[in-house]
């Protein structure tokens, strides 16, 4: 791994720097496939990089990560390079200090790779309007996650105001496996269903998110109950010939069980960070599932 | 909509292409819509996932079952890409009970497998492992069988879905398909599936693969007949449409016009192994250039294919491996060797009649080429070269299109002496990926060309270690998706190709020698100086 570090620097002097370095380890060619724009805190910066990395196996990436500091101090640039880190693609930790810390754009818009795509990330928290905030405007994809956030539930029903197309949420990724089985599921005929329940732990941020999803897919009433966790831990259907139930207590194997037929055990892990970005990052295309999802809590939170 | 950003036109792009590759790859239609409120063809997350269903696996001990199919199917389970419910039926002449295959199961996932082990997707798939023990030609064992199906299918609700692989050698085939026919497993009810997978070798040649190919379909229809060839679930050998289809820079220039010859090489460093007794009597051609080596060729040659359905693509292939004409004189086409001992990386290894099990009269050769021509509009008297070889200098499968050399060059003769052709060459294994060589500049004062290569890894580009092509094959049989396996007139064709050949090399003699660590008998580099040309230096 080559680190190297730059104070008090430019955009284009961290840009000349990593060609310089590219050249000097024989490999001018770059075979990366879009940037990464995270955006987080020295506290977060750690584990973020660390995901970012990860998932940069299956998609080498550009990572640049926009870390704000103190904006009382005089404007400065700080860049820390990274490149040959077990992974292929680049890592470039990004200081700001003073007023640069409201133009962190002007720095990270030199420094995406040409003519590929931008996927912009929020670990923590994430602007009202992603698609209007200064970085988010250059991605064509916005990640934020309403799990960290202080009441997840309501950040995520707030998601409706300011969906944009190419937004979307790590609260929903997290829920692929759990819609896969149920969609597996539904691939055997079953009847009409009439009503719904998705449990979990207090303040999910993902039980919403199925509901609506179930609800929207369904045409049927869907409700969220607490549970004691962790995480999700069941689905229940109800149909004219019965129910079909998912539940997970432990957040490792779930049990399958429909009208008719045997409980089956189904494997449904929880998913890093990591994976979860690299889900994100497989598919650029708005997700229009998601949209649905989304705006359907936004109208049940008007019309109540 | 409340407010959208007007979408660029990358955007654009990126949406349209994902839409188009959402339909043909996760084959969501119309009808699964309907069916399933929860599938949607927008929803791209969501996998395709089989549907409930029991796998029977005859030929459980081998080393394909044991390297390539068990681990693919935990994997597969590992990716969420199985059924709820989704069993796995071990039959074999073995006194065995379920938790012993289990075991076997157990082991070869724990050794073999691509993805991490979890314990948990471990026990979701070991409630689902049975057992059945019996011979082939013991009608109680396939009693046995098929009532252990209709119990799996009350208990674990599989809906009398079944794929049979039939991992065992051709000469098994008969005796396993009439049982299956006799205790009727090769039918099921209305509404439920039957499915049979054959690996090669399909036949020896056109008689035998039309007589094997009786055999099954005097029981199976031919939809519902998965002939495996591995490459073609190879991630590199899909992206050849990828890159053909998908893209406009190359499609114009994929002609005689520009195409000088066209070389697809499957090189392997290892010798037979313990296969003499397959090997010997089969050689490199039948191993290779049969299968795997003509289906390359059929999908770098083909004309686009009106869809990826089943139907389209096959019929593409089928069209230009119709159109390949073998050279009139092939004594002088074809090449063939048979290692002697040698040096293969820097370890002494003995040569071919040496093995252990090869008589010493064998006439079988472990290395093939030849020069065949596609009679239509597009390849008229473009050479397409094919090689195959065992212990060789390494192992590598790439298709080489090599260009024309440019029509005029304004450079004094000396600049652009040592420069080559042009050439774009998919490389299949083991660094998948794209090469493109051209003329660069030698920096200097002095106009000087000289060749350079341009690399796309696509391994590491995509995907931290791409899925296995039995994992990708496997699920497509339990989905019932064709495309990636040929079909029956395929694999005919293809024999009729190679036939005369192996009759005329059947006259012939003894192959000539190579050492093993080299590239091959020195026929094979004069027969490419016949035709003014080189094999590329691998």
């Amino acid at each position: 791994m080559t680190s190297f570090m730059l104070s008090d620097t430019t955009a284009s002097k961290i840009s000349s720097q990593l060609t310089h370095l590219r050249h000097q380890m024989g490999s001018p060619a770059v075979g990366m496939v879009l940037t990464l724009v995270v955006v987080c805190d020295e506290s977060g910066q750690y584990d973020a990089v660390r995901a970012a990395t990860e998932a940069a196996r299956e998609h080498p990436s550009r990572i640049l990560v926009v870390i704000g500091r103190d904006p009382d101090e005089p404007n400065r640039l700080d860049a820390e390079l990274r490149i040959g880190e077990s992974t292929p693609g680049e890592v470039i930790l990004l200081r700001l200090y003073g007023e640069l810390t409201r133009h962190a754009d002007s720095v990270v818009s030199p420094l995406l790779l040409t003519d590929t795509p931008v996927v912009a990330w929020w670990p923590r928290e994430s602007p009202d309007v992603p698609a209007k905030d200064a970085i988010g405007q250059l991605a064509l994809r916005r990640i934020i996650d309403a799990r960290p956030a202080s009441d997840p539930v309501k950040a995520v029903a707030g998601r409706a105001r300011s969906y944009v197309p190419g937004d979307t949420d790590l609260a929903w990724t997290r829920l692929t496996p759990w819609r896969s089985l149920l969609a597996a599921a539904f691939d055997q005929p079953v009847g009409k269903v009439k009503k719904g329940v998705v449990e979990a732990a207090s303040g999910n941020a993902s039980a919403p998110l199925l509901a609506a999803w179930l609800a929207e897919r369904l045409g049927a009433p869907v409700k969220v109950a607490d549970s004691e966790g962790p995480g999700l831990t069941g689905v229940t259907l109800t149909t004219a010939e019965g129910t079909i139930k998912i539940t997970r207590s432990d957040a490792r194997l779930a049990t399958l069980s429909r009208p008719g037929q045997p409980d089956r055990r189904v494997a449904l892990t929880r998913r890093t960070t990591a994976e979860l970005l690299a889900e994100e990052m497989r598919r650029l295309d708005p997700d229009e599932v998601y949209e649905a999802a989304v705006r359907r809590i936004g109208r049940a939170n008007r019309s109540s | 909509m409340a407010e959208s950003k007007p979408p660029t036109h990358a955007e654009d792009s990126v949406a349209m292409a994902s839409t188009a590759s959402a339909a043909a790859t996760t084959g969501i239609t119309e009808e699964i819509v309907a069916a399933n409120p929860l599938r949607d063809p927008r929803d791209k997350r969501l996998p395709r996932v089989a549907g409930p269903c029991v796998l029977v696996l005859f030929g459980v001990t081998g080393d394909l079952a044991r390297k390539k199919l068990l681990p693919a199917i935990y994997d597969l389970a590992n990716r969420g890409l199985l059924p709820p419910g989704f069993s796995l039926v071990g039959f074999a002449r073995r006194e065995w009970r379920d938790q012993d295959f289990a075991q076997l199961t157990h082991d070869a996932i724990k050794q073999h497998a691509r993805t991490p082990y979890r314990e948990e997707v471990w026990k979701q798939l070991s409630e689902g492992i049975f057992f059945c023990p019996g011979e082939f030609t013991d009608d109680g064992a396939f009693d046995a069988l098929a009532m252990m199906l209709k119990e799996i299918d009350e208990t674990r609700g599989t809906g009398g879905n079944y794929g049979f692989y039939l991992s065992v050698p051709p000469k098994f085939f008969p005796v396993v398909v009439q049982q299956l026919k006799r205790t009727d497993l090769a039918h099921g009810p209305e509404a439920s599936w039957r499915r049979v997978v054959i690996e090669k070798p399909f036949g020896h040649d056109l008689k035998s693969a039309q007589e094997l190919n009786a055999i099954t379909s005097a029981v199976f229809p031919e939809s519902s007949v998965f002939r495996i060839d591995h490459y073609l679930g190879k991630e590199t050998v899909q992206n050849i449409m990828a890159l053909r289809f998908a893209n406009n820079l190359f499609e114009p220039i994929w002609n005689r016009g520009y195409v000088d010859h066209v070389q697809i090489t499957m090189a392997e460093d290892i010798g037979i192994g313990g296969r003499a007794g397959y090997y010997d009597g089969i050689g490199a051609a039948r191993d290779v250039i049969q299968n795997h080596l003509l289906q390359l060729l059929a999908l770098v040659a083909m004309e686009d294919p009106t869809s990826f359905g089943a139907d389209s693509l096959r019929r593409e292939k089928e069209k230009v491996l119709k159109a390949v004409q073998l050279p009139g004189d092939l004594a002088r086409s074809t090449a063939r060797g048979r290692y002697a001992a040698g040096w293969q990386g820097g370890q002494p290894v003995v040569g071919y009649t040496e093995e252990e099990g090869i008589p010493d009269n064998s006439i079988t050769e472990t290395y093939a080429a030849i020069k065949v021509e596609i009679a239509n509009r597009r390849w008229a008297g473009v050479p397409f070269y094919l090689r195959t070889g065992k212990r060789l200098g390494r192992r590598v499968t790439e298709v080489a299109v090599v260009f024309q050399k440019a029509p005029h060059l304004p450079f004094s003769k000396d600049d652009t002496e040592i420069l080559g052709h042009n050439a774009l060459v998919i490389r299949v294994q083991p660094d998948e990926g794209i090469t493109v060589r051209f003329g660069s500049k030698v920096p200097g004062t002095a106009m000087e060309v000289r060749d350079v290569s341009m690399d796309f890894a696509y391994g590491e580009s995509f995907m931290e270690s791409s899925p296995e092509a039995y994992e990708r094959l496997l699920l497509d049989v339990l989905i019932g998706d064709p495309p990636l396996f040929p079909h029956q007139r395929e694999v005919e064709l293809s024999w009729k190709i190679l036939d005369p050949i192996e009759e005329f090399w059947a006259s012939q003699g003894p192959p000539e020698d190579y050492p093993a660590g080299t590239w091959g008998p020195a026929s094979a580099d004069e027969m490419m100086a016949r035709d003014g040309r080189v094999w590329r230096r691998l």
